[in-house]
């Protein structure tokens, strides 16, 4: 015991072993809800909280290897933990036990897969990720990597009756794999001729500049695809909504994350010096995604949907940062690169929190209703408090609003921005202000999408009759929605104190810092002496001092008296849930301003028609231009070769000695 | 914190509580004085708040706390950020926790709740105006940080005092760069106070109202406060226009306790001008269809955009 608390890198394996023997200890009696749901996930929750504590502690720790003696003969498995590690553990820790806690509440009876095969996929899942970010050497990673990806699909494909649900899985998966052909690639590069798969042959070959960018582009591509970065992005959209809630959760919330740690990690450590021009491509592509992320958003019916769109959007806003950072890292400018890493990373934190959270809510929403569709929802503050309450945390984080977590990494990541111009390079110069502009917009539409998800879920009037039935989440939810909304609230209001603590990632993985803060401990102030600054907390008390005021100067001043009437009508008889905003009219002035992004299919009716419908279609054009075409080819490329199928064992019996014969012949 | 940055600061939100109808019945007077109209008392303004502070509020069935709560945090919000723009004096001890950047976020956080309460009651009109209140706002909030980018850029930090500062005591010369962000500013205050030709302030016509939609519900105090909340709203963005373009005449840093004095005839002055000008604006011009007002914010961004480009080509 002593010894797994000198070794953190001991103690997170020891926690990663056990997520891996809950998960098998729900086989033991997997149609059993109250033993699996109410024991092993509360306890897979407790082991994240650990492993939460045992990385934070650890981060100022130097970095630590072992071995594991497992895997194939003369390849064991290298594991190193660093502060990056040790950062992106903490996050998986602390979301993954407010997800389990709410998982523990989520599970019923009915969800295709029994409870106890969930209960391993789950945490199979959970501890693939963990090795993913404990790896040393390409085996180990992608062994870890490849676990969380089938696990995870395994996890998608829950209600594997429904062909629409096995087709977004199959979609993940074949993306899954498409990038992660990428990724081995990229590490077959890296390598550089030493053919040692460990990450520290790789910290020490050299590569030419040339093998290097193609390294860097290989990954990109690897863990983009893993990110949902545009345009690998579609599989997105589909595996989300038909994932169970606290899957999605996970899968939004951590998984993503994952991709950003490995591009972090072979960026900045494994290849070193980043060349700016790499940044520049992350950089466009991470705005590209951002934009077209929340305009798509804007445009959904579907809340989960709506929600996996925004993760594309958030996903560009973590990239932005990262070129933003390889660019200031290439040019030598290391504050301000040290200023974008903080940002990347602090976002990366407050997504996974926030997203957790809004999926979590629209998980009970989905408990209670039995509806996805925003069109079908309405009014559910009332009938779900708990839940609306909590959901309206995450969606002002979401909307980027202050005193909240996700103002904080958007005003570090404008920050960045502003003291860009300073780049060497005149081209680069001009393209940085025209990218604020575009964080500065996707940010402003991300307010909007979430009024639109709060707005039509929790406010208004119900739009079906059954709502009134709808009912609040249990304990076990409550508990798990309230760790994911005070997580969003404490990263809005420590920002000074959450920094520090990433400034020593920082300086770890790419050697670059901000200077010493001369400031308060309340007090945010990223580059002293440029007067920018910003306090989560005291603005936080500023504007509630002002709101007592002024609710007991009114309640000192004024009566109290309140009479409760009808809404106004218009002078109309009666006024019908249905006159309020659909979610479609609720996006249509975006779809208006935003109509070159989609491909829309409108069905207009006639003045004559008996029973007028009104229908729009809202499609992706990468969709249609990009992968119906490529699924064609590859389609047709499979027909070609499909003459050689014959479906008689004689004739492949020939086809194999044919080869032999024609290898001979090659051979002597 | 020294007493003279306490005084500042109660000073800024004390005129800033008690100015901001007076700017509203100021614009008001000078509209009816263009249109021909005999003009309404210049405090007009006042008694309608004092009055619906003594009514019985009524409230819409079903609507939900958040509905009661809106009108104390749009309130508050604009009352916090009274205190942090740079309107008399630059020594403000709030601009430290909250730079230009939280101050454009305040204003959206205000823009969120008072949608969102407008969407609560479940009206017809209550949607309809927080969807179209979203439309303006997510143009309008990028433009408006576009131009606070320009000026930050010109004086290297996005602290609202010291850019303030650093314009005062520059040289007088025209900078292209803010030219451009002065107009794309003119055109977010019109926008964002639902002045015309975006909006129209002074009628109930469903077609075309955007801000009165969204408090249609709204009665008694909680209307007071939302109409209190729109008042110093124009009030503030009028400061954010002098802080960022006509920077003279505030108490900066090193100047005695007495200037703090004398800028407040200054603001008056620079108040009664602009609000002249507002008046001018809205005669002169007409209102747009609603569909057309994103192609006006789309044309705010992108001379803020342009601003900012022609700042880093020309260094000026």
């Amino acid at each position: 015991m002593t010894a797994l608390l000198h070794s953190p890198l001991d103690a997170c394996l020891t926690l990663l072993a056990l997520w891996g023997l809950i998960g098998l200890a729900g086989l033991l009696r997997p149609t059993s809800l109250r033993y699996v749901g109410r024991t092993l996930f509360p306890l897979g929750a407790l082991c994240g909280v650990a492993l939460a504590v045992v990385a934070l502690t650890s981060l100022n720790a130097p970095p630590e290897r072992s071995v594991l003696i497992v895997g194939l003969p003369d390849l064991p498995m290298h594991l190193r933990r660093d502060a990056l590690s040790s950062l992106f553990l903490f996050l998986l820790g602390s979301a993954s036990a407010g997800i389990s806690v709410f998982a523990a509440g989520y599970f019923r009876r009915g969800h295709g897969t029994s409870a106890g095969l969930l209960c391993l996929q789950y945490h199979i899942f959970l501890a693939s990720m963990g090795f993913v970010l404990l790896a040393d050497d390409a085996y180990a990673f992608m062994v870890a990597w490849e676990t969380m990806a089938l696990s995870s699909y395994f996890l998608v494909t829950t209600q594997h009756g429904l062909g629409e649900i096995r087709r977004a899985g199959f979609l993940y998966l074949l993306i899954a794999h498409v990038g992660a052909l990428a990724i081995l690639l990229a590490f077959g590069v890296m390598q550089g001729g030493s053919w040692q798969f460990t990450f520290d042959a790789m910290r020490a070959a050299h590569l030419t500049p040339a093998s290097a960018s193609a390294a860097f582009l290989l990954a990109l591509f690897g863990f983009g695809a893993k990110a949902g970065l545009v345009p690998l992005h579609v599989w997105l959209p589909e595996a989300h909504p038909a994932a169970p809630s606290p899957v999605s959760a996970l899968m939004s919330g951590v998984m993503l994350k994952t991709a950003v740690y490995g591009v972090l990690r072979v960026s900045f450590d494994l290849l070193g010096e980043p060349q700016s021009w790499w940044g520049i491509a992350a950089l466009s592509l991470g705005l590209f995604s951002a934009l077209y992320g929340v305009v798509f958003a804007a445009a959904q019916t579907d809340m989960k949907r709506l929600l996996a769109w925004s993760s594309i959007e958030n996903v560009g806003i973590i990239f932005t940062g990262l070129g933003l950072a390889v660019v200031f890292h290439g040019v030598g400018m290391s504050a301000l690169a040290a200023l974008a890493l903080i940002a990347v990373l602090y976002h990366t934190l407050n997504h996974s929190f926030m997203k957790s959270l809004l999926f979590c809510g629209t998980g009970a929403v989905l408990h209670s209703t039995g509806e996805r569709n925003l069109g079908r929802l309405g009014g559910l503050i009332r009938h779900m408090p708990w839940v609306a309450w909590l959901t309206l945390i995450g969606a002002l984080s979401l909307a980027g609003l202050p005193p909240l977590n996700g103002f904080v990494s958007e005003w570090l990541l404008l920050q960045a921005f502003l003291f860009a111009h300073q780049v060497p390079q005149t081209f680069v110069n001009m393209l940085l202000p025209l990218g604020a502009a575009v964080v500065a917009l996707a940010a402003a539409l991300a307010a909007y999408v979430m009024v639109k998800f709060y707005g039509v879920i929790f406010l208004g009037q119900p739009r079906e009759a059954t709502l009134v039935r709808a009912h609040d989440a249990n304990v076990l939810e409550r508990i798990g929605l309230v760790w994911l909304a005070l997580g969003c609230i404490t990263l809005g209001l420590f920002p000074a104190q959450i920094v520090g603590a990433l400034r020593t990632v920082v300086r770890q993985v790419a050697h670059v810092d901000l200077p010493n803060p001369a400031a308060p401990w309340w007090l945010l102030e990223p580059l002293p002496g440029r007067l920018a600054s910003y306090s989560g907390l005291v603005f936080f008390a500023a504007v509630t001092v002002v709101v007592l005021l002024a609710i007991f100067g009114v309640r000192l001043f004024y009566h109290q008296r309140v009479r409760h009437a009808a809404p106004w009508d218009c002078g109309f008889v009666r006024l019908d849930p249905r006159m309020q905003d659909s979610a479609e009219g609720f996006g249509q002035p975006i779809r208006h301003i935003f109509e070159p992004f989609f491909a829309m299919n409108r069905e207009l009716p006639s003045p004559f028609d008996r029973a007028p419908r009104y229908r729009v279609f809202i499609g992706d054009r990468i969709w249609q231009r990009l992968y119906e075409p490529l699924g064609s080819l590859v389609q047709r490329v499979a027909d070609t070769f499909a003459v050689l199928q014959q479906g008689r064992i004689a004739t492949y019996l020939l086809y194999s000695f044919v080869t032999l014969v024609t290898l001979l012949a090659v051979v002597l | 914190m020294r007493p003279i940055e306490i005084i500042t600061q109660l000073l800024e939100l004390i005129v800033a509580l008690a100015a901001a109808p007076l700017f509203v019945g100021w614009i008001n007077q000078c509209r009816a004085w263009l249109q021909n109209r005999s003009a309404p008392s210049l405090w007009l303004p006042y008694r309608g708040i004092r009055k619906l502070f003594h009514k019985d509020a009524v409230i819409a069935e079903g609507a939900s706390r958040l509905f009661r709560l809106a009108p104390y945090i749009v309130f508050g919000a604009m009352v916090v950020a009274a205190g942090i723009i740079p309107s008399m004096g630059t020594r403000l001890p709030l601009t430290q926790v909250a730079d230009a950047i939280a101050l454009v976020g305040l204003l959206a956080t205000a823009r969120v709740f008072m949608s969102l309460a407008a969407m609560d009651t479940g009206t017809a009109f209550g949607t309809l105006g927080a969807r179209r209140e979203m439309m303006v706002g997510f143009l309008a909030e990028p433009a408006l940080l576009m131009v606070i980018f320009v000026a930050s850029l010109i004086s290297a930090t996005t602290a609202l005092p010291a850019i303030t500062e650093h314009l005062a005591t520059q040289t007088l010369g025209l900078y292209p760069s803010l030219a451009f962000t002065a107009v794309a500013f003119l055109m977010v205050l019109l926008a964002e106070n639902a002045r015309i030709p975006v909006d129209n302030p002074a009628t109930h016509l469903e077609l075309t109202m955007i801000h009165e939609a969204m408090l249609l519900e709204y009665s008694a105090r909680h209307l007071a406060l939302m109409e209190w909340a729109a008042a110093l709203k124009l009030f503030n963005y009028a400061c954010i226009g002098f802080a960022l373009f006509i920077p003279w005449g505030v108490s900066t840093r090193g100047s005695a306790p007495v200037a703090l004095l004398a800028s407040i005839p200054v603001l008056a002055a620079k108040l009664a001008v602009a609000g002249a000008l507002l008046a001018v604006l809205e005669t002169v011009s007409a209102k747009l269809r609603v569909f057309r007002a994103p192609e006006f914010l789309a044309t705010a961004f992108l001379f803020a955009v342009l601003g900012l480009l022609v700042h880093l080509l020309l260094r000026v």
